[in-house]
């Protein structure tokens, strides 16, 4: 827990963050194809960390393994400390996890609130006999619920007179909000965010940095990103992984990976 | 919302906004006070009340479907089998078919000389429920893991193998000379429900019969509302919508899947309770695949998803197959000088307003608002061009 603890001599100890999220060792395997080979992780808490890499580097695998959606063919993964390997997807939200899709992944047919709502879900108690007879208690956890979810739609920007509007009617900038308010409902430590910045403006783009930054500050949030935007990712995290062929290529500090000449090749190609 | 064309239902809904909030509780008890009263309206026996009787049944299985079907999104094709385990219910725990035992549990005094087992039908009631809770876990179970047509395929199978077993039940030996079902041969002479000092059953007077089910109804639709509108109900909506975006917003996918498909079925099993002790016998021979399409048939004419809309199309189709082509136009082809009965194409007439309605108003005739959204919305504009919103999010 204190890999990251300064031990220069002299200078008091600056605390390092404890970490919320270590992947080991992590491996997919489909069928012939490896796609994902051996990546280890470790998040501190309170940081901004990136998962770069060309298309098809398994960024996406990885995310999925992480939130349970599919499970590793080898590693561990601990969250806060537990091991959620092989557990489900709604497990791992309840634990603190949550995440946003690289394309929307609204409920179209539900209101903007009710969206936001489906995440308190893991936060609330009512089951069928609950809903049936609404005791004082239920009422309560509901109206809470609702609270909640105009309150988080308030904080990531969504004007007020979309609230109630069918999430397949609003604009895409604001679907963006919307799943991202969604994932904050759930009270996670950890936020992963797949390719936030898809069709988005660089000015766009630029502001989602900040507002990342924003959320860190503001809810003591993790923030986990797959980004293509190089411009984000080097702005905006402390950390970089990169990917290539499903293979952890370079990590470390955004300054040392981008100039590091195995990523340039990933990216770019090999010199003459 | 302001994108959607005004319908006649649309301006009713616009119009009915504005009324005060107590305007719907005076404007429900009024259509109970009616329902109450509808005997006296139109006589207490006789063919319509017969067919009344039966269409509010089938609004109970229709509710009980659109559970599964228009909330849930898993389609059902199977949904005979709660039907005929209700029935059985009332076979079992209400007849002289397990003539070896001798188990009465509040009921009248003629009832309670009686082989067999005797239940009070509140009992019975409770008995189909559960029993057909644990059925519809049973065939939700293999379908955790399939989506659409596949489950349609799954619950079809389940469906003929209960029909299958209610025909041949009556080779399937229980010890004591005692056998599963009677078959095609029916268990006959079920008990009347006895609930004494406030109603007498009897095949003379319709009116208790009546009252019991319309109760069922009103509560079967006041669960129904509840469930829908709470945290239980979000999650199915959410689930027919995008199921892996549901599982990864902490929505429990088997717990969820497995409750609509026991609520679903228990509405089933409710009304198929009725319709034994109603019908006084259980027949394996109704318990065939065309009563699940014709459930279906009313959920998707009353409008997929459509609470109000499932009561509609049960009680339309009830009244269609039980009063309108027997009673009213059955002799309306030979007075065309047609040599057939309206009765032996009433399928044929099933399948062509399934057709109208998908033709006319494939939302239904009460539609549920989200899915009205589904077929009718307009795709906003800034769609078209990703990306070019004044603001980013922030």
């Amino acid at each position: 827990m204190s890999a990251d603890m300064a031990t220069t001599p002299g200078t008091p100890p600056v605390p390092a963050e404890p970490l919320i999220l270590t992947a080991e060792g992590i491996t997919k395997q489909f069928g012939g194809l490896i796609a994902v080979n051996d990546v280890s992780l470790d998040i501190p808490a309170r940081s901004i960390v990136s998962v770069i890499g060309p298309n098809g580097a398994g960024k996406t695998t990885f995310f999925n393994m992480l939130t349970g959606l599919i499970r590793p063919t080898s590693g561990r993964i601990t969250l806060n400390g537990r091991n959620i390997t092989r557990a489900r997807p709604d497990v791992i939200t309840d634990r603190g996890m949550a995440r946003t899709f690289q394309n929307i992944r609204l409920f179209g047919a539900m209101t903007a609130v009710e969206n936001v709502m489906i995440g308190r879900h893991v936060r609330m108690r009512a089951g069928l006999a609950g809903a049936i007879v609404r005791p004082p208690w239920v009422r309560a956890e509901e109206r809470a619920a609702r609270d909640r979810a105009r309150e988080l739609l308030a904080y990531v920007g969504l004007p007020a007179e979309s609230f109630d509007r069918y999430a397949s009617q609003l604009p895409y900038g604001d679907q963006r909000r919307v799943e991202i308010a969604r994932a904050l409902a759930t009270d996670p430590s950890l936020l992963l965010l797949d390719e936030p910045t898809a069709g988005m403006n660089p000015r766009e783009s630029a502001e989602l940095a900040g507002f990342m930054r924003r959320l860190r500050d503001d809810l003591d949030l993790t923030i986990l990103l797959i980004e293509h935007d190089m411009k984000v990712v080097m702005g905006v995290s402390e950390r970089v992984t990169v990917l290539n062929y499903g293979k952890k290529l370079a990590e470390g500090d955004p300054a040392v990976v981008r100039a590091d000449p195995a990523v340039i090749e990933a990216y770019l190609g090999k010199e003459g | 919302m302001s994108a959607l064309p005004a319908t006649p239902l649309a301006k009713l809904r616009a119009l009915t906004g504005r009324l005060p909030a107590w305007w719907s509780r005076v404007l429900a008890a009024a259509l109970i006070v009616v329902g109450v009263a509808v005997p006296f309206l139109f006589g207490s026996n006789g063919g319509f009340m017969n067919a009344t009787i039966i269409a509010i049944a089938y609004a109970v299985m229709s509710l009980g479907l659109n559970i599964v079907v228009g909330i849930a999104g898993l389609l059902d094709l199977g949904y005979v089998a709660f039907y005929a385990l209700g029935a059985y219910s009332v076979g079992w725990f209400g007849s002289e078919f397990f003539a070896k035992a001798q188990v009465h549990v509040l009921v009248n005094s003629v009832v309670s000389t009686l082989p067999g087992v005797h239940l009070n039908f509140l009992l019975i009631l409770v008995a189909a429920a559960l029993i057909c809770a644990l059925a519809g876990v049973v065939i939700g179970l293999p379908t955790l893991r399939l989506r659409g047509d596949y489950i349609a395929i799954v619950t079809l199978a389940f469906g003929e193998i209960i029909y299958v077993i209610a025909v041949n039940g009556q080779s399937v030996s229980i010890g004591g000379g005692m056998t599963l079902t009677a078959g095609n041969l029916g268990i006959s002479a079920v008990d009347s429900p006895y609930f004494p000092g406030i109603a007498q059953f009897g095949l003379l007077d319709l009116k208790p019969w009546y009252w019991l089910i319309l109760v069922i109804l009103l509560v079967a639709v006041f669960v129904n509302l509840r469930a829908r509108d709470s945290r239980l109900g979000r999650a199915w909506i959410a689930l027919r919508e995008d199921e892996v975006a549901a599982v990864s917003m902490g929505i429990p996918l088997v717990r969820t899947k497995l409750l609509a498909y026991a609520m679903g079925a228990g509405f089933g099993g409710i009304s198929g309770a009725f319709l034994g002790t109603y019908t006084t016998q259980v027949n394996a021979s109704q318990f065939q695949f065309g009563f699940s399409i014709f459930i279906l048939a009313m959920v998707i004419i009353g409008g997929l998803g459509s609470i109000w809309g499932a009561v509609t199309g049960g009680l339309l189709l009830g009244y269609i197959n039980n009063w309108l082509i027997p009673d009213v136009l059955n002799n309306l082809p030979s007075s065309f000088g047609l040599n057939f009965q309206l009765t032996q194409v009433e399928f044929g007439i099933f399948g062509f307003l399934l057709v109208i309605t998908m033709v006319l108003r494939p939302q239904g005739l009460i539609p549920e608002r989200r899915r009205r959204l589904e077929l009718t919305s307009v795709i906003p504009a800034e769609d078209a061009q990703l990306g070019s919103e004044p603001e980013g999010a922030t």
